[in-house]
């Protein structure tokens, strides 16, 4: 999966330029609760390969966003999604088959969610919902994914205890081996370091930091530091509108199109 | 301000406040009596629980240690007490009866509130979900009779018709009437636990692609586990109490049933029928309360086992 592109990426760190593939495409996105509008008139794109980072305060329409790209919609009702999100080159309102899209797209939310099952069936339940039931399978995966996620060193010993039994850093670590488990072509953060120490936090940041060579990422963070450590490019939302994309060094940079992007960028906001 | 003055205006201060430390005011008394009164309140239940147990061991208690053979009382199938000569009191007949029918009321009960339980708390929504969650209660609170009413007025032709029998009255129509009856409760368990499942568990198994049913299966299930083994346990207890809808259903034969078709006779529709004909203090109704020790224990021992599964899956 790792292609040459990536493998530049990788190596130089260049932010990709406009040639690269694009992952996910957004236009004319408008998402709409009742006669709330959480996001207005979206568009960007994500390349392949980066990681794309979302910044800006509470209601900016960053989680709602999330949840359209992952026809999570669907079970929360009165959530109502127009325009257009291209996955992979596909219109995802147009798929037959919604599970398969939401099983190339791991998701990581802004609390852990320690699925009530042991540690090793937290990691194993994705390859087993693709019909993986071998044990030496499970077992190549599992340690994989928690070896990736930063965690193997600390459950190995324990992995037949009760996932929700970990600490939250722990249990957040284990969500996104559970995501990895997935083998995702997407992965999406939700301001995963909410409820946890700064410590584990840049630890999982060091993760992200590996895992672009395999997957693109789309992190929303509260964190305008964390965008700037770990993403390529950014967008910066504000009250259900994409007020900026650009280069995430630039936006610091203070190259910025619009004064509120500054502003939000350098904490005089509000 | 001199040192002198602040000393004394502590030394006020300090006075009020032991005085406030050691005034009882109303607020403490309604405290306290209202302690007092939730406690009695909890104790009653224990000890009234207790009085009943007392009360029934010492009616049956007599028979158990003076005349009573363990090996004919459990391992007997022949029940006459009314034969002046020879009475008999072997009740492996009714226990078999009792569990047939408490048996086959779980496979009826079982899949059905579970069922049900999934489709009220994961797929309806908004008023459906209310109606239904109204409407099983309504018949939980059915009245026992009116369901062995059922048994012996719809159930009985409909089976003779259906099955071309001489009886209605038997394991299978009673196993029904139970299950159904049983169902409504069961239902209602297994939907709190099932709801009591938290939302993120759904959403974070959604993301991940599973489907509804993979969710559900793999992992609101076994998070609600424990609920839904209590709402099966507390069917059985159910069916093993019940008595009106299993005497009127079962056709109250003292049998062991070989099939389905047999009518049978359970524990407490026998102490139902019989207590109010046998001589206060006799033999017979000694016996009687003795099958109410029996039955006492056997469902302490469900609770009891039920409690210890659930304590040992929450460790695990």
């Amino acid at each position: 999966m790792v292609s040459s592109s990536a493998a530049a990426v990788a190596s130089d760190s260049v932010a990709p330029t406009d040639n690269f593939p694009h992952k996910l495409e957004i236009r004319n996105l408008t998402i709409r609760y009742g006669d709330t509008v959480a996001l207005r008139g979206v568009n960007l794109a994500v390349r392949e390969h980066e990681i794309f980072g979302i910044i800006g305060p509470a209601n900016a329409g960053k989680t709602s966003l999330l949840k359209a790209i992952n026809r999570m919609d669907v079970f929360t009702s009165g959530m109502k999604v127009d325009g257009e999100i291209r996955f992979n080159g596909r219109d995802t309102s147009r798929l037959k088959n919604v599970y398969a899209l939401r099983s190339r797209i791991g998701v990581v939310f802004p609390l852990p969610v320690g699925l009530p099952m042991t540690v090793y069936d937290n990691v194993a339940l994705s390859p087993r919902l693709r019909g993986i039931n071998t044990k030496a399978d499970l077992d190549v995966i599992v340690q994989r994914c928690l070896t990736r996620a930063a965690l193997w060193d600390e459950v190995k010993d324990r992995l037949h205890a009760l996932g929700s039994l970990l600490s939250g850093g722990q249990q957040q670590r284990l969500t996104i081996a559970r995501a990895l488990s997935q083998e995702p072509d997407l992965l999406m953060l939700d301001e995963f370091s909410i409820a946890v120490d700064p410590v584990t936090t840049m630890r999982i940041e060091d993760v992200l930091k590996e895992l672009r060579q395999e997957v693109t990422i789309l992190l929303v963070t509260n964190l305008v530091q964390q965008a700037r450590r770990l993403a390529d490019r950014t967008a910066f939302f504000l009250n259900g509108e994409c007020v900026e994309v650009g280069v995430t060094e630039d936006l610091f940079t203070g190259e910025v199109k619009d004064q509120r992007t500054r502003d939000y960028v350098e904490g005089r906001f509000g | 301000m001199s040192t002198t003055t602040q000393a004394l205006r502590n030394r006020a201060t300090d006075a009020r406040t032991a005085e406030d430390f050691d005034r009882r005011d109303p607020d403490w008394y309604v405290d306290k009596l209202l302690a007092g009164i939730v406690f009695v309140c909890g104790i009653s239940a224990i000890l009234f629980v207790l009085g009943i147990f007392f009360f029934v061991t010492k009616e049956g208690i007599g028979f158990v240690f003076e005349k009573m053979d363990f090996r004919e009382f459990f391992l007997t199938p022949y029940w006459s007490p009314s034969d002046a000569e020879d009475p008999e009191y072997g009740i492996l007949a009714l226990m078999a009866g009792t569990a047939s029918v408490t048996g086959l009321a779980m496979l009826v009960a079982v899949p059905f509130s579970l069922g049900a339980a999934i489709f009220i708390a994961e797929f309806a929504s908004g008023k459906t979900r209310e109606a239904l969650k109204v409407l099983v209660e309504l018949l939980a609170a059915i009245p026992s009779v009116v369901w062995g009413f059922i048994g012996l007025v719809i159930m009985n032709p409909l089976l003779i018709k259906w099955f071309d029998i001489p009886v209605g009255l038997c394991v299978l129509n009673a196993g029904i009437i139970l299950g159904l009856m049983a169902a409504p409760i069961m239902t209602s368990i297994a939907e709190d636990a099932l709801k009591a499942v938290p939302d993120r568990y759904r959403e974070a198994a959604e993301a991940m692609g599973a489907t509804r049913w993979q969710v559900i299966y793999k992992v609101v299930l076994p998070a609600a586990k424990n609920g839904l083994l209590g709402g099966v346990l507390l069917g059985v207890g159910r069916g093993f109490g019940e008595t009106m809808a299993v005497l009127m259903a079962t056709g109250h034969a003292v049998n062991i049933p070989n099939s389905i078709f047999d009518s049978v006779r359970a524990l407490t529709a026998t102490i139902a029928a019989e207590l109010g004909e046998a001589v206060v203090g006799g033999e017979h109704y000694q016996v009687l309360f003795t099958i109410g020790i029996f039955l006492f224990l056997v469902t302490f021992i469900i609770n009891l086992s039920a409690d210890l599964i659930v304590r040992g899956i929450r460790k695990g």
